[in-house]
């Protein structure tokens, strides 16, 4: 389907009678356009940003033609500098420079409606498509069964006009299908089609009663837009009204004091010792490097403390739906067995209030020099003990109950007596000075525990479905102790995989029973189409999706 | 949709999957007449009874052409780094470019020494449902990869690997530590391996 050939005709008004089902109207596997607006939020602000320089280079001339209209009293005879107006002015040429500029526009205007009519998307039962480019024709296509989320951001000025970005997830650097921009409400809508899709559920069971796609003429569409855009900014809840309750609430004081108290915090105040003792030895200058460093670090904190204000973390049948951000909105859903490794950690700064965070390595689609890449990597910003198991009943929802003291009594805050994890040999312990009673593992059906360190404490979970291979590793110093240094590998992420000083049978025996068990996993696991039913299963599907992911059912491949 | 692996990095035969030619799978079994021939026939270890055992099963090894193509780049690397140092130090009376010149050159005729030890050292399993890889002798590493991981099998080989008839293979999963690299198996020693690991990949895939 790579012709070069202009697409369909515009399916803006497509009949949703014309499907048998129902998907919403942009996911009916026909090639559609994206809303007529983005242009102007892709392309318009360089417009407008050139306007802005012309203008503000004009701003004396303005003022000398304004000033003498609301103020004559001020206006002096003094000569303005010579400038390109004064050129135009005086030699007559105001006709051509208009016509110039006019033509500008219309090129400009002319290739971005180009841009906009070659830029289509088809959403079919395996695949989300996108063609876009005039003259470089692009096409990109991802695979619906290696979706890894769906996330919908809403930029500040795209907000405010009821508009939504888009981007399907996918497995690999720069690896995302990005849809922009779309209405709200369609970027909904093509949003729970795709995880619909995706999850291998039949379209049709949903949406039946739902004709959402009957819109008026352009005019109506275009006020509704404009009415929900205001409503969303009086109201302050653009979200719909569908949207689940989130299972943990972060105080704003808990937040920002949590991001007063890391580490970049220390390294400031160390620095400003720095400077305080550079100027009493040398020069009192050297007090004037604060300046930098307290605007950095100030942009730094309220930029991270805005990206994490009205987080909120909740279920849906296709996965677990994060929402974050006080500018621009970003909600993300997490489809079940995305996660490649998790990890709940508390540094020592946050020790006497009890708070923790929770990371995460997941495939974001995104390269490695994008610097949005990380805050897809964090599940919670800061919460408490309950928070936490919350938030990991949700992430994890595969473990067995068995397995949840481990996670929390034994694993975070151990050890305590009848400890079930592997530790570090007494005669290794030089290798761990501090922390040698909690470095320690513990494999069980479902998920390796590595759990490190007293003064940063941590303990990360892989779940074995998803562990990619296990590696063993002896330098000549854990020769001699007889230990070894075990490493999990999984995806890139802030979670690392090592653990080191591992005595050397129990290391042997991590390497057999995590292969063994991690195959037997990845075997029954068949979250790649989450809710997915018997191939041969024909007609629309009368099984309820469950409100819990997931259940893995049969698998489809 | 599965991902079929395939190689096309440049210097690199296309690993093209032709089904039914490939004889049976040999994961489980012991020697293979295609993989063990012309290899050495025992994995060096470390002294130390500490050390990674081998355990049981049968270790595949490398190709012994595959220390002669690395004595021969790594000695040309040498005699290239003391050709410039003579030519600087007695064209162009530099006598300074004799410093970084002997650090690069006790580094490389080290590498020299200790070259056939490692290759020695590195072996790799064919287990019913993973492949068990390990290298190094000071440093001892083993990796373990179940079948159904794999996302691409690369054979590349160079000019002066195809005049000796060697190939590297290269494994590679969803996880870049996993770093899996067999360098010197003979060119059918690689191929049979590339194809049974694309077999039983297909068969025991997974997803992510």
């Amino acid at each position: 389907m790579t012709d070069a050939s202009p697409p369909p005709p515009p399916p803006a008004q497509a009949a949703p009678a014309r499907v048998p089902g129902a998907r919403s109207p942009l996911a009916d596997g026909e090639w559609h356009r994206l809303h007529p607006l983005t242009p102007l939020f892709r392309g318009g602000l360089a417009l407008v940003i050139v306007a802005g320089i012309i203008i503000s280079n004009l701003r004396d001339r303005i003022i000398e033609w304004f000033l003498p209209l609301f103020a004559p009293e001020l206006v002096t005879d003094q000569e303005l500098p010579g400038d390109p107006v004064d050129y135009v002015l005086e030699h007559n040429l105001i006709l051509v420079v208009l016509l110039t500029v006019l033509g500008i526009v219309a090129v400009l205007v002319g290739i971005f409606y180009l841009s906009w009519r070659f830029h289509t998307f088809r959403i079919t039962g395996d695949l989300v498509e996108v063609r876009s480019g005039v003259l470089f024709r692009s096409h990109r296509r991802a695979p619906l069964d290696r979706v890894q989320g769906v996330n919908l951001t809403r930029p500040m000025i795209a907000r405010l006009c009821g508009m939504a970005k888009l981007e399907v997830v996918g497995a690999g650097l720069d690896a995302n299908v990005k849809l922009e921009y779309l209405s709200t409400s369609s970027a909904e809508a093509v949003r729970a089609d795709i995880l619909r899709l995706a999850s291998g559920r039949r379209l049709a069971e949903a949406r039946a009663q739902d004709p959402s796609g009957a819109r008026g003429s352009r005019v109506a569409a275009a006020s509704a837009v404009v009415s929900d855009g205001i409503t969303g900014l009086l109201m302050g809840a653009e979200d719909p009204v569908d949207e689940p309750a989130s299972v943990v609430h972060i105080p704003v004081g808990r937040l920002v004091a949590s991001r007063l108290l890391s580490g970049s915090t220390v390294a400031l105040l160390v620095l400003i010792g720095f400077i305080i003792v550079g100027s009493i030895v040398g020069s009192p200058w050297v007090l004037f490097g604060m300046i930098p460093a307290l605007i950095g670090f100030g942009t730094y904190w309220v930029r991270t403390i805005t990206r994490a204000l009205r987080y909120s973390i909740a279920p849906t049948p296709n996965g677990v739906r994060i929402t974050f951000g006080l500018f621009t909105t970003v909600t993300e859903i997490l489809p079940p067995g995305r996660l490649h490794a998790i990890e709940v950690s508390q540094s020592i700064l946050w020790r006497p209030f009890g708070w923790w965070s929770v990371k995460v390595n997941r495939l974001s689609g995104r390269g490695a020099t994008d610097n949005q890449a990380d805050q897809f990597t964090s599940v919670l910003p800061v919460g408490t003990r309950a928070d936490v198991e919350r938030v990991l009943r949700l992430v994890m929802p595969g473990l067995p109950d068995e397995d949840w003291p481990a996670v929390f009594d034994d694993g975070v805050l151990g050890p305590r007596d009848g400890d079930p994890f592997t530790n570090t040999p007494r005669r290794a312990r030089i290798l761990r000075l501090l922390s040698w009673r909690r470095n320690g593992f513990l494999v069980t059906t479902e998920a390796l525990f590595l759990r490190r360190g007293v003064v940063w404490r941590s303990l990360a979970i892989f779940p074995l479905a998803r562990l990619q291979s296990i590696g063993l590793e002896q330098g000549p110093l854990d020769r001699a102790l007889g230990v070894a240094s075990a490493r999990a590998h999984t995806i890139v992420g802030p979670v690392s995989g090592s653990l080191g000083a591992v005595a050397l049978p129990a290391a042997l025996g991590l390497f057999e029973d995590v292969e063994v068990r991690a195959i037997a996993a990845a075997g029954r696991d068949h979250t790649h189409r989450w809710a997915g039913e018997e191939p041969d299963a024909s007609g629309p599907a009368a099984s309820e999706p469950d409100a819990n992911p997931p259940a893995p059912q049969e698998p489809t491949t | 949709m599965t991902n079929i692996p395939e190689g096309t990095t440049p210097e690199s035969t296309p690993t093209i999957i032709e089904p039914g030619s490939v004889a049976d799978p040999v994961p489980g079994s012991g020697t293979d007449p295609v993989l063990d021939r012309r290899t050495y026939d025992a994995v060096r270890e470390p002294r130390s009874a500490n050390r990674l055992p081998l355990g049981d099963g049968t270790w595949h090894q490398l190709a012994k052409q595959y220390v002669w193509v690395r004595l021969i780049s790594t000695g040309a690397m040498a005699l290239l780094v003391a050709a410039i140092a003579i030519v600087a130090s007695t064209l162009g009376s530099q006598m300074w470019i004799w410093i970084p010149a002997a650090v690069v050159l006790v580094v490389l005729v080290w590498t020299l020494v200790i070259t056939p030890r490692q290759a020695r050292a590195i072996g790799y399993q064919l287990r019913r449902d993973d492949l068990v890889f390990r290298r190094g002798i000071l440093w001892q590493r083993m990796v373990a990869v179940p079948y159904g991981r794999m996302q691409l099998i690369d054979i590349t080989h160079g000019p002066l690997d195809r005049g000796f008839g060697i190939a590297q293979l290269k494994l590679v999963t969803a996880a870049a530590s996993t770093g899996i690299v067999i360098p010197g198996l003979t060119q059918e020693a690689a191929e049979r391996l590339r194809d049974t690991l694309v077999d039983v990949a297909e068969t025991r895939r997974t997803g992510l």
